[in-house]
Formats: C-alpha cells, sequence, structure tokens
C-alpha cells in the first residue's frame, strides 16, 4: 500500500489539475462548439441544427466590421510593435549607461491594465481637449485630430494605444534575444572587418528567428483576445466601427442574448488561435522532448 | 554466506528499446566492482537499477541474499555518489551529511557523532557550515562521500563519481577512494568511462557495451586476455595494437605475416605453438613493441620498422608506424634516439601477443 | 554582447561623438514617449474642470488640487453608487490575495512533477495544460457563467476566484516547471535514497530553491488577476465588481459632466498597486512576462 501510494503520489497530485483543465477548458470548449451548432437564443439548446449561426455570422455586416478590423489592428499592432521593439533593443544594446532607466521606462505600460491605458489615451486623444487642442495652441490653427470619433480612423487610435502598452515588451523580448548572440561570431565578424550595421544585418538579426517567432505569436494572441481596450476607448464605437470579434462575441453573450451568435463567433476566434498558436507549441514541445 | 550483490538475467527496457540484455554479475563483501564502457552502454543505467532508482524489466536482483524488486531505494541498504554530487544546495555542509538520518529519525546526537566521525574520516571539519556553492569541487566531492558514508550501507554505489574534476584532482581523489576501500572493507560499485581509473580502482571489472556484458574479470584478466576486440581496443592506453595477419605454419610455430605499404610484408614467428586460423587479427599492447636490448624473453622477434611519428611523453616515447594498413604504437624509452622518416629496429614481444577472429572478434589465444 | 562601437569610428572621433549624442537623443525621445501619457494623466488629476477646459493637456498645473483624487476614491459614480472606487479596490484585493496563492500553490506542485517525477502521459497533461494558455477566454465564458450558476458561485468574489485559479494555472505550472527543470535529476535521487518521499523533497530541497520563482509567479498572476477586466465584467454583480470593472464604469457611465480629472485620478488609482509592483520588483516582472515566450 505505501508502496502503491510511493509510486502514485505524482499522479495523484497532477490529477485535480488535470480534471480542472479536461473539464474548464476542454469541455467548455466542447460545450461551446455544442452551442455554436444549434439555434440557442437567450438560452441554451440542445438540438444539433447545423452551421445556421455560423451562416448568420458570415452573413452579418457587424461581424464582418468585426473581422476586417482584427486584420487591420492586428498587422498594424503586430507590424508596429516588433519594428519599434527591435528598434529599442538595438539602440539599447549599444552600451548605454542609462540602460536600466531606460527599459524601466519602455516597459512600465505592460504593468498597466488596459483599462487604464484605455482610458488615458481616450482623454489624450479626445478631440475637444486633447492633442488636438494642444497642436492649435502651437499655432497651427486648422489642426483637426478627431480619429477617435471618426469611423473611418477609430480603429487606429487603438492601435496607438496597443502599441505604446506592447512595444516595450517585445523590446525586453528583442534586447534578450540580442544578448544570448554567441559573442565568439560577433568578435570573429569584427576581426573580419564586417562593419556594425552588416553584423547587424547579417549575423545577429537571422540568428533570432525564434524570438521574431515568440514575440509574433505572443503579439497576435494579444490582438485576438483584445476586448478591454477597445471597451475602454470606444465601447466598440462609434457606432460598431470598432468591433472586434471580442467585443462582438461579448455583445452577443450578454448584452443581445443571442447565445448562438456567441458562441459561433466565439469558435471562430478559437479557430484562429488553433491556426497561429498550434504549429507553434506542437515544434515548441517537439525540440524539447530530444 | 550470500553475495552482497547478486544480479540474474536482468533485463531492463525503456518501451521497445532494450537497454540492458541478460545482466549476469554478483559480489561478495568488500569486492569493489567496476562497471565500464563508453557513454550509452547502460552502465549508469544498471547502476540506478541497483539503486532501486529504475524498476527493472525481467530477471532478478538481490542485496545481500533479499530480493529487491520492490524494495525502495531507502529500504535497500544502500549509499549513493553522483556525477554531479547532488549536494542540496540550500543546505548547509552538515545538513546535508545529516538529512538522511533526520528524515529516518535518528536521534540528534548520534546525528551529531557520526557526523564529527565522517568529517574528520574526510578532513572537512572546517566545511561544515559553509553551503555547497561555496566548496570547490573537490570539497564537494568529499562532502558527497561524508553523505554516504554516515549511512554505514551494505553496499556504496559510485556514478562517475569523479568525472567532473580536473585531472590532478581526479588522480588524488581515485586514491582516496581506493583508501576508503581498503580501511573500511567496503562493498562498492563504482561506474565509469575512463578505462585507467577500472584499471586501478577495481577488484572486479564489468565492461559493457550496448547493454551487453563483455566480459568480466580481474583487472589483470581484462588487461592480459581481452575477451574480443571491443575490449581489447577499449581498456589501457595507448590502446592495444590490433593488426590484421596472415598465419602459416612452420613445424611447432606460427609465421605471422603482417602487409606493408610499399615493401615486403613484415613477418614474425610466434613459438608458442598456439593453434590459428589462416586470418587473425594479432593484438600486442604499446609495451610489447619496444627497443631491442630493453626486454627479456624467449619470444622475442627482431624487425626494421619505418617510422611516422615520435611522441615523446616523458616517461616514455611513443613512436607510431604503419604496419597491415593500422597506425601502430610502440613503446620506447625515453632516450630513444628514433627520428620520424627513418627507419629503427622494434623488438616485437610474441610471447605476450593475442589473436583474434577477424569475423566474430572473438579472442583465439 | 561585446562592444560594438570599439573597431569601428575609431579613427574618426568626431563622427563617432555625434553619433552617440544622436543615440541619447533618440532613446530620450522614445522615453519621453511612454511617459507623456502618465505625465498627462498625473497633471489632469492635479487640475480643476476650469483649469481643464482653459489650459493645455500638457501644461503643468497653475493651481494643485486633490479633489478629484478624493472624489476618485470615495464618491465618484460608478452607475447609480456613488461611492468611488474604495469598495472596488477591497473586492479586488479579496479576490487577487487568494486566487494568487492558490494557483501559486497548484502551479509549484505541478511544476514539480512534471519537471522532477514525470509518468507516462505526463507530458500530454502538460501540453494540454499549456495550450490551455493560449485559447481566448471567449470561448469559455458562456459556460462558465452556467457553471458558476451550477455551483452557486455566480456574481460572487468567490466564483471570480475559481476563474483566475482555473485559467492562471497553465502559467504558473509552466513557470514552475521551467525552472525546476534546470535542478539536476540527481538531487531527487540523492534524497530519495536518504530516505525522503515526493512531499519531503519538495520541502526540504526544492522549495528553498523556489524563492525567485514564486515572486515571479505570484507578480505575474497578481498583475494579470488585478488588471483582469473580461473575468470580471462577465461573471460579478454590481457589489462584487473588481476596481477595474468599477473605473470602466466611472469613465464610461453617461450621466452628469464629464470630469476627466476624475477619471484620471481613479485610472492611476487602479494602476498604482501594479505599478508599484513593477518598480519594486520589475525584474521579476520581466522574467514572467518573458517566460511564457522565451523558454528553456
Amino acid at each position: 500500500m505505501t508502496l502503491w501510494l510511493e509510486r502514485h503520489v505524482p499522479k495523484l497530485v497532477l490529477a485535480p489539475t488535470f480534471i480542472a483543465i479536461l473539464l474548464f477548458v476542454y469541455g467548455f470548449i466542447a460545450w461551446t462548439g455544442w452551442i455554436s451548432l444549434t439555434k440557442s437564443r437567450l438560452m441554451p439548446k440542445y438540438d444539433i441544427e447545423g452551421f445556421q449561426q455560423y451562416d448568420r455570422l458570415f452573413a452579418a455586416p457587424r461581424w464582418d466590421v468585426a473581422m476586417n478590423n482584427l486584420y487591420i489592428f492586428g498587422a498594424l499592432f503586430i507590424v508596429i510593435s516588433m519594428v519599434l521593439g527591435l528598434l529599442l533593443a538595438i539602440l539599447l544594446d549599444q552600451k548605454i549607461r542609462t540602460e536600466g532607466v531606460l527599459r524601466t521606462i519602455y516597459l512600465y505600460p505592460m504593468a498597466l491594465s488596459m483599462i487604464v491605458t484605455g482610458t488615458a489615451w481616450k482623454w489624450i486623444l479626445n478631440p475637444g481637449l486633447g492633442l488636438e487642442k494642444v497642436v492649435q495652441g502651437w499655432g497651427f490653427e486648422n489642426f483637426t485630430f478627431d480619429w477617435l470619433v471618426n469611423p473611418d480612423y477609430a480603429i487606429y487610435t487603438i492601435v496607438i494605444a496597443a502599441v505604446w502598452q506592447a512595444s516595450g515588451f517585445v523590446m525586453a523580448l528583442f534586447l534578450a534575444g540580442l544578448r544570448s548572440v554567441d559573442t565568439e561570431i560577433i568578435k570573429a565578424a569584427q576581426v573580419d572587418g564586417i562593419p556594425t550595421t552588416r553584423i547587424y544585418t547579417a549575423i545577429i538579426i537571422p540568428s533570432m528567428a525564434p524570438i521574431f517567432l515568440s514575440a509574433f505569436i505572443v503579439l497576435s494572441h494579444l490582438a485576438i483576445k483584445s476586448f478591454d481596450l477597445v471597451i475602454a476607448m470606444t465601447n466598440g464605437g462609434p457606432g460598431y466601427a470598432t468591433d472586434l470579434p471580442a467585443t462582438y462575441m461579448y455583445a452577443m453573450a450578454f448584452s443581445r442574448g443571442d447565445l448562438g451568435q456567441a458562441a459561433s463567433s466565439a469558435m471562430i476566434m478559437m479557430l484562429v488561435v488553433f491556426t497561429i498558436v498550434v504549429p507553434y507549441l506542437y515544434s515548441e514541445l517537439r525540440t524539447r522532448n530530444d | 554466506m550470500a553475495p552482497i550483490l547478486d544480479i540474474n538475467n536482468l533485463y531492463k527496457s525503456y518501451g521497445q528499446t532494450e537497454i540492458l540484455k541478460d545482466i549476469n554479475v554478483s559480489i561478495e563483501k568488500g569486492d569493489f566492482l567496476v562497471l565500464v564502457g563508453p557513454s550509452g552502454c547502460g552502465k549508469s543505467t544498471l547502476l540506478n537499477c541497483i539503486a532501486g532508482l529504475e524498476p527493472i524489466t525481467g530477471g532478478q536482483l538481490n542485496i545481500a541474499g533479499q530480493d529487491m524488486t520492490n524494495v525502495s531505494p531507502k529500504d535497500r541498504n544502500i549509499a549513493m555518489v553522483f556525477q554531479s554530487y547532488a549536494l542540496y544546495p540550500t543546505m548547509s555542509v552538515a545538513k546535508n551529511i545529516t538529512f538522511g538520518m533526520k528524515v529516518r529519525g535518528v536521534d540528534k546526537s548520534v546525528q551529531d557523532q557520526k557526523l564529527a566521525e565522517v568529517a574528520k574520516q574526510l578532513q572537512i571539519e572546517k566545511l561544515l557550515n559553509r553551503k555547497p556553492s561555496q566548496l570547490s569541487g573537490g570539497q564537494r566531492q568529499r562532502v558527497a562521500m561524508g553523505r554516504a558514508l554516515v549511512r554505514d550501507p551494505a553496499l556504496f554505489l559510485f556514478d562517475e563519481p569523479l568525472s567532473n574534476l580536473d585531472a590532478k584532482l581526479r588522480v588524488e581523489m581515485r586514491t582516496e577512494i581506493k583508501r576508503l576501500h581498503q580501511d573500511l572493507h567496503a562493498s562498492m560499485v563504482y561506474v565509469t568511462h575512463d578505462q585507467i581509473e577500472a584499471m586501478t580502482l577495481a577488484t572486479k571489472i564489468v565492461v559493457m557495451k550496448d547493454g551487453i556484458i563483455q566480459q568480466i574479470g580481474t583487472p589483470a584478466e581484462i588487461y592480459r586476455q581481452p575477451a574480443n576486440l571491443f575490449v581489447a581496443d577499449f581498456m589501457g592506453s595507448p590502446a592495444m595494437n590490433l593488426i590484421p595477419a596472415k598465419v602459416s605454419t612452420d613445424g611447432n610455430a606460427r609465421r605471422i605475416e603482417i602487409a606493408r605499404d610499399g615493401e615486403a610484408p613484415l613477418v614474425l614467428t610466434d613459438r608458442r605453438g598456439v593453434d590459428l586460423p589462416k586470418d587473425v587479427i594479432i593484438g600486442l599492447r604499446p609495451e610489447d613493441i619496444t627497443d631491442p636490448g630493453s626486454r627479456q624473453g624467449d619470444n622475442l622477434e627482431l624487425a626494421d620498422v619505418h617510422v611516422d611519428v615520435v611522441e615523446p611523453a616523458g616517461a616514455d616515447t611513443y613512436v607510431v608506424s604503419r604496419l597491415g594498413g593500422k597506425e601502430v604504437t610502440a613503446r620506447l624509452q625515453a632516450e630513444t634516439e628514433v627520428r620520424p622518416g627513418a627507419r629503427a629496429q622494434f623488438a616485437f614481444d610474441l610471447g605476450k601477443a593475442t589473436y583474434f577472429d577477424p569475423a566474430s572478434g572473438a579472442r583465439l589465444v | 554582447m561585446t562592444d560594438l562601437s570599439a573597431t569601428q569610428g575609431a579613427s574618426r572621433p568626431w563622427g563617432k561623438i555625434a553619433l552617440r549624442w544622436g543615440l541619447y537623443v533618440l532613446l530620450g525621445l522614445f522615453a519621453l514617449y511612454y511617459l507623456v501619457p502618465l505625465f498627462v494623466m498625473v497633471t489632469t488629476s492635479l487640475k480643476s474642470l476650469d483649469e481643464i477646459r482653459s489650459g493645455s493637456l500638457i501644461a503643468l498645473p497653475r493651481e494643485v488640487t486633490f479633489d478629484a483624487w478624493a472624489k476618485a476614491w470615495s464618491g465618484a459614480c460608478t452607475g447609480i453608487q456613488c461611492e468611488g472606487l474604495k469598495p472596488y479596490m477591497w473586492n479586488s484585493i479579496l479576490l487577487a490575495i487568494p486566487a494568487v496563492l492558490i494557483s501559486t500553490v497548484i502551479g509549484a506542485m505541478n511544476g514539480y512533477v512534471v519537471a522532477q517525477w514525470r509518468f507516462r502521459g505526463a507530458n500530454i497533461i502538460f501540453a494540454l495544460l499549456l495550450f490551455g494558455c493560449f485559447i481566448p477566454f471567449q470561448v469559455v465564458l458562456l459556460p462558465m457563467a452556467k457553471m458558476l450558476g451550477i455551483l452557486g458561485l455566480a456574481g460572487s468574489i468567490p466564483g471570480l476566484i475559481l476563474v483566475h485559479v482555473v485559467y492562471g494555472l497553465g502559467f504558473t505550472t509552466l513557470f514552475f516547471r521551467n525552472y525546476y527543470v534546470t535542478i539536476p535529476a540527481e538531487l531527487v535521487k540523492a534524497a530519495k535514497i536518504d530516505g525522503a518521499g515526493f512531499f519531503r523533497i519538495f520541502w526540504s530541497i526544492f522549495l528553498p530553491l523556489s524563492l525567485p520563482i514564486i515572486v515571479v509567479s505570484v507578480i505575474w498572476q497578481f498583475t494579470q488577476i488585478w488588471n483582469d477586466f473580461l473575468f470580471g465584467v462577465s461573471f460579478s454583480q454590481a457589489g462584487t465588481q473588481p476596481i477595474t470593472v468599477a473605473l470602466n464604469n466611472i469613465v464610461n457611465s453617461t450621466t452628469g459632466v464629464k470630469e476627466y480629472n476624475v477619471d484620471m485620478a481613479a485610472a492611476i488609482i487602479a494602476a498604482l498597486p501594479t505599478l508599484l509592483v513593477y518598480v519594486v520588483a520589475g525584474k521579476y516582472f520581466i522574467r514572467g512576462l518573458t517566460a511564457g515566450s522565451v523558454k528553456g
């Protein structure tokens, strides 16, 4: 009995987590998937009716806007954060005396809640008293900056705030990557007389490919889950001009009482994350088991 | 009295891969058994099986006459020293040594007394309050030994304990372990990939390869009568010369003909009257090819050989030539006049030669 | 990194000096970009509404007043109630402390098993757990609401604690697992031979080594839970809302005059705990952030 216990204690310790994950993650995904195939509205129904909800979803203009916004927001947010993060990392890598302080400054937004970030940027970008007024005060009387309330441009204000929040984190990732490059290779290149810019473009940056991938995964994951920032800055508006799939799902679930649409939109989000994350996790776990 | 360790038909596999195949070894009290082989040969796995850290797949393993199949490591009456020393990093040296006794609920006064004894024996009294991170490699090694010694076990297990030390310290600690063995009359099982360690420490050596025991024997047996080409090549440094040769009979003597590039074959005569097939591989240790006149023997054969490389090693000079398509190393006296590119006369001690079957690799004579 | 500037530019020192200056100016400008929003928040919160309307966004307050802070703390309206952030701050504390502790303790045990006591299938469980970190939480929102109802925890703080523990376990397990795999397996073997069992080895050998990773895990979980909005807004009700939800309600309440200074003061109050943690233990915060993405 004691020997049996001794051998199985590790399994027993892991068991509650295993059961919880099975239920709260995989069971719940299955439940949502199930509901997405039914005619559920205010209350869940459990008779499978096929892919009607998905047909409705793809036909809904609001969902169309949300997906479009996701592409715009996702692409800009990821690209700008990466470029800015890499630039900052390379600049900070030049033996800067105040590196510690600067790093702290660049990264602190990551410690804030997106609601706080959204509140701050909403105030800064507000057309009446914010940035617009500041620039007008500098003598540019005709300057207008009303993106926050302009349906065509409001989504870009979300990008501005999101980049402000996350680019420091990308910087931290890249800086760690730059520091982990084999110094002997760099010394060898210096001895060969290769200019600094070439050392970066030809040796250091290519060797950081895995970090680019990591940053991409984290950022795209953040983009898909983005919810708080939109709620705080525009609440999806004007109209539903800044809706993202996450806010669409929430609106369907909690204010429109349309469980079927909420479930099917959640499943689409899941699918998007799946296609990005699963190959990554798979390769990570594979290489680690060697 | 039952053997202190008795392993019969032991098998070990991970899924489909067999790591250990049909292992049979036993040692008596006071034996120093060394498991030696290249990395991946299964020697460490075998040690872990003895310790109970890995379950065995088949066969039987007895310690002091008791079947160990369902006995957990702590109840096997063993102690183990690890390659990385495995000192508990947050505990002081003293706590590291007494941890096992504390877990077992040994009286505090007994703990202190045993700690003092062991610390004195290993000369680590001054280190007792330090943390492992504050110790040198050699000191860590001693603490790890101390942790094993306080157990006073039926069997000591060592898993490559010296491989993380630098060369000089390794030789010192080797002597120390040997002295401990002599003083305590303890039974030990010791894993290493270093054949010199195996030769110097063991009373009994097990040579392993690919999970199979190649040979069990005393150091002298392993050195002088290696069971096959693998053991011959693995044990001894520089390695035994293994040269393909053709055999013809001349009355009671055997003519051993070794091909050479661009000159007539080298012909040596073995007068021991041994029975040999037509094709063999002759095994000659470097010390059995030496300067003429430095060696006495009734089967010395003198021959001229072209010298390729000369490597003075202090006490001896090693000379490399090419015979039978192989690099052949001879061990000459330090003050030899032999020069690379020239010819020199060597004495081949055919009385010490061993012969192997080229096909199976097994020793013939 | 080696000094890239050492070999180049040595022959033209003036160019090099100009380059260094340019570098520092550039870095300073970026620092400004990150600091301006914080500066604006603080100055706005210290101004009166009149001054906000008449003055410039980036001007320092002519007259410093803490009225907005007082109101944000105990008088601002989050809907029909006008009690400020105080009760919600308390909710967030009551929620965060148990959730952080429970998820860290379970994560530590899980990580210890996955890293040092591997058994057949342990890797699969770990992979399942890891994937759970990445799911968009929208996909569990509906069934979770139903489950909390079944358990009788709907709209309650214990309900939110459960949610945060369950969906934080993937991360905490990952932290501890990645930390414990670097500890040589021989340590466990030695302790087994010394007679210690599963829990004894954890308690006497692994736990004393774990302080840094406990800090990482606690900080990570605390920031995640404190800053969470989605679970808070989905699973709480009037009396149990966490601070982020209350902040959003204050800022986006449509009744009455827009009080930007109160909004900013409230935002700073909501951000203070995590900012404080960041300033005090930034090193561990960054380790947590990067642990999820750069592994090994």
